[in-house]
């Protein structure tokens, strides 16, 4: 940044230099804190408090309270293991869905545009739409589309949503995030050096042996942002499990939780702000790894 | 970056990858067949839409009809669509018009700690909204905002404030800085500057941006569903609604995803490569 070293004019008004370059940030900055950090505040707050809003009810300081009997609390342990299979199991079935994708996509043949347009859809529907017609048309017991191909395969339809939700749910999330994971793999594929490729086929390495140890080894800050993000996101589906099952064993994970046990009918703000932290604690682990990445990442950019 | 993909070794793989060709095109008819399947339900009867998977019938605009005249939630086609536009419109003016001045005071002249400073907007994206509902929800309730379109443009701002600014510093850093210097040293302001130069040089990202921004506001659901459940309602709320708990609803249901889908959907399509380099790209170059 060589800026300083120009010759600006005097400023007009009497502002200090490094107050005027933080100016056009300051109003980005403020509704940013205001609008995040301080409702964040707030719920840890809350947390602390045991309080019934509708009808409502005093709000009492507890301390840790609610925090103690998240221990004991059957539903939030049940809600926290089905938060982390549905995180898991979409992130890293999209990954490698994402990853084969890209690798089909990073060819030259007929009709590229088309199939990488066909591959990006699902991602651009709106989630609900994706929830409510893969339930009603692909799910669906007596007219769903799987279920008429097991049938003419000769087996019984299978009830999908009420009896797998866990897996049901989180086969459409892999759906849903695939062209997100193969979108950031093909932007790793296509930043790829080719010369590195030729000098490896000149030396006479095998296609598996370039794939493993130059391809793999690129992709690897690329697939580290897919796992990252796409955990940011998928820590908090909501959408999903509300027009799907609308909740229950299985499907409801932390954030759906927290809606039932607050604005969904339970109205205890204290106890539910208690869950939201336990998610944004998560979060914050998840989060640290990630920035690390993507401060690795800027690094490279500057030395660059 | 280009798009074009790397020149393989001419003819030794002809065979080969034609014989992947075809794979990825096989690939990307299963996987886009549940949307195709919708588009189809969409111009059927009820009858038959349920009943075992057909793919010929006699193709109908009735559904279409159905779901745009009759009014069975509380929530008319109409009064969806316009609330939608108007928030999501609203809100990514104002993303922009908070996001360009900031990602210029990252980009072009950063504050002193840009760099904490960029990675503190980011962070805010690893906040999950839970973490803010309630003190937000009780905030709308005692300012009378719940039911309003005023708390979604609000909200929505904020949720994509921090992925415009971080797109956004990325494109600035690609304009050209002998041009910006030469600006200031003939005295242009930041306004000049923005006009002049900074903006018609980063208008491609800049649009890649405000899309990316339109997509995520017309797609949101929880806020839309916590905060504004009746009155002002969107697109999405509306699909919810439309579902008659009585008798079939599978052609209507598809009439109605295919209507909410097909803005961003066409938006996408259209804009992908941009896309592509902006959400992948943006965040890593």
């Amino acid at each position: 940044m060589n800026a300083t070293t120009l010759r600006r004019p005097l400023p007009r008004y009497a502002l200090s230099e490094s107050w005027r370059r933080r100016l056009p940030l300051l109003p980005a900055l403020l509704f940013t804190i205001a609008l995040t950090q301080v409702p964040f505040v707030m719920s840890i707050y809350y947390s602390l408090t045991d309080w019934h809003v509708v009808p409502p009810g005093p709000r009492e300081f507890v301390g840790l309270d609610n925090y103690n009997k998240l221990f004991s609390d059957h539903f939030f342990g049940q809600a926290v293991w089905t938060s982390v299979k549905l995180t898991v199991v979409p992130v890293l079935g999209s990954l490698v869905l994402g990853a084969a994708f890209a690798l089909l996509l990073d060819r030259r043949f007929f009709g590229r545009g088309i199939v990488r347009t066909l591959l990006i859809t699902p991602f651009l529907l709106m989630p609900v739409v994706v929830g409510l017609i893969w339930k009603n048309q692909m799910f669906d017991t007596l007219y769903g589309v799987l279920n008429w191909g097991i049938d003419k395969l000769g087996f019984t339809p299978v009830e999908w949503v009420s009896r797998y939700p866990t897996w049901s749910i989180a086969l459409v999330l892999i759906w849903q995030w695939t062209p997100f994971m193969m979108l950031i793999l093909l932007a790793g594929l296509q930043s790829m050096p080719s010369d590195v490729i030729e000098a490896a086929k000149v030396d006479g390495a095998t296609p598996w042996g370039i794939f493993r140890q130059l391809t793999l080894s690129h992709l690897r800050p690329y697939m580290e942002l897919g796992i990252l993000l796409g955990t940011i996101y998928l820590i908090q589906v909501y959408d999903l499990i509300a027009v799907m099952t609308g909740g229950g064993p299985g499907s409801t994970n932390v954030p759906y939780f927290v809606f039932q046990r607050s604005i969904g009918g339970g109205w205890e703000f204290g106890r539910a702000s208690s869950y939201s932290i336990v998610v944004v604690l998560a979060s914050i682990v998840i989060a640290t790894v990630a920035l690390r990445v993507l401060s690795n990442l800027l690094k490279g950019e500057e030395a660059a | 970056m280009s798009d074009e993909p790397k020149v393989r070794a001419v003819g030794e793989g002809r065979i080969v990858n034609s014989a992947f060709g075809l794979l990825a095109w096989i690939v990307g008819l299963v996987f886009f067949f549940p949307v195709f399947w919708m588009v189809l339900n969409s111009f059927k009867s009820e009858q038959d839409a349920n009943t075992s998977p057909k793919l010929f019938f006699h193709p109908t605009l009735d559904r279409y009809r159905d779901v745009t005249k009759s009014t069975t939630g509380l929530l008319s086609f109409a009064d969806a669509f316009a609330n939608s536009a108007v928030v999501v419109l609203l809100s990514t003016a104002i993303v922009m018009a908070l996001a360009i001045p900031a990602a210029y005071a990252l980009a072009i002249r950063p504050v002193a700690k840009w760099r904490d400073v960029l990675f503190f907007f980011i962070s805010t994206k690893f906040l999950p909204v839970v973490a803010s509902i309630l003190p937000i929800w009780i905030l709308a309730r005692n300012l009378h905002l719940l039911n309003t379109r005023q708390s979604l443009i609000i909200l929505y701002t904020a949720i994509n404030l921090p992925l415009a600014v971080w797109m956004l510093r990325s494109f600035f850093r690609e304009v050209p800085r002998e041009l910006i210097e030469a600006a200031e040293i003939d005295g242009a302001s930041l306004r000049g500057q923005l006009t002049s130069i900074i903006l018609p040089i980063a208008a491609p990202g800049i649009a890649a941006t405000a899309l990316l921004c339109v997509i995520f506001a017309w797609n949101e659901f929880f806020y839309a569903v916590q905060l504004n459940p009746v009155k002002g309602s969107t697109v999405p709320i509306w699909v919810t609604t439309n579902i008659s708990t009585r008798g079939d609803f599978l052609a209507k249901l598809s009439a109605a995803s295919v209507l909410a889908c097909i803005p961003v959907v066409l938006a996408g399509w259209i804009a992908q490569k941009r896309m592509i380099r902006g959400l992948a790209m943006g965040a890593i170059k």
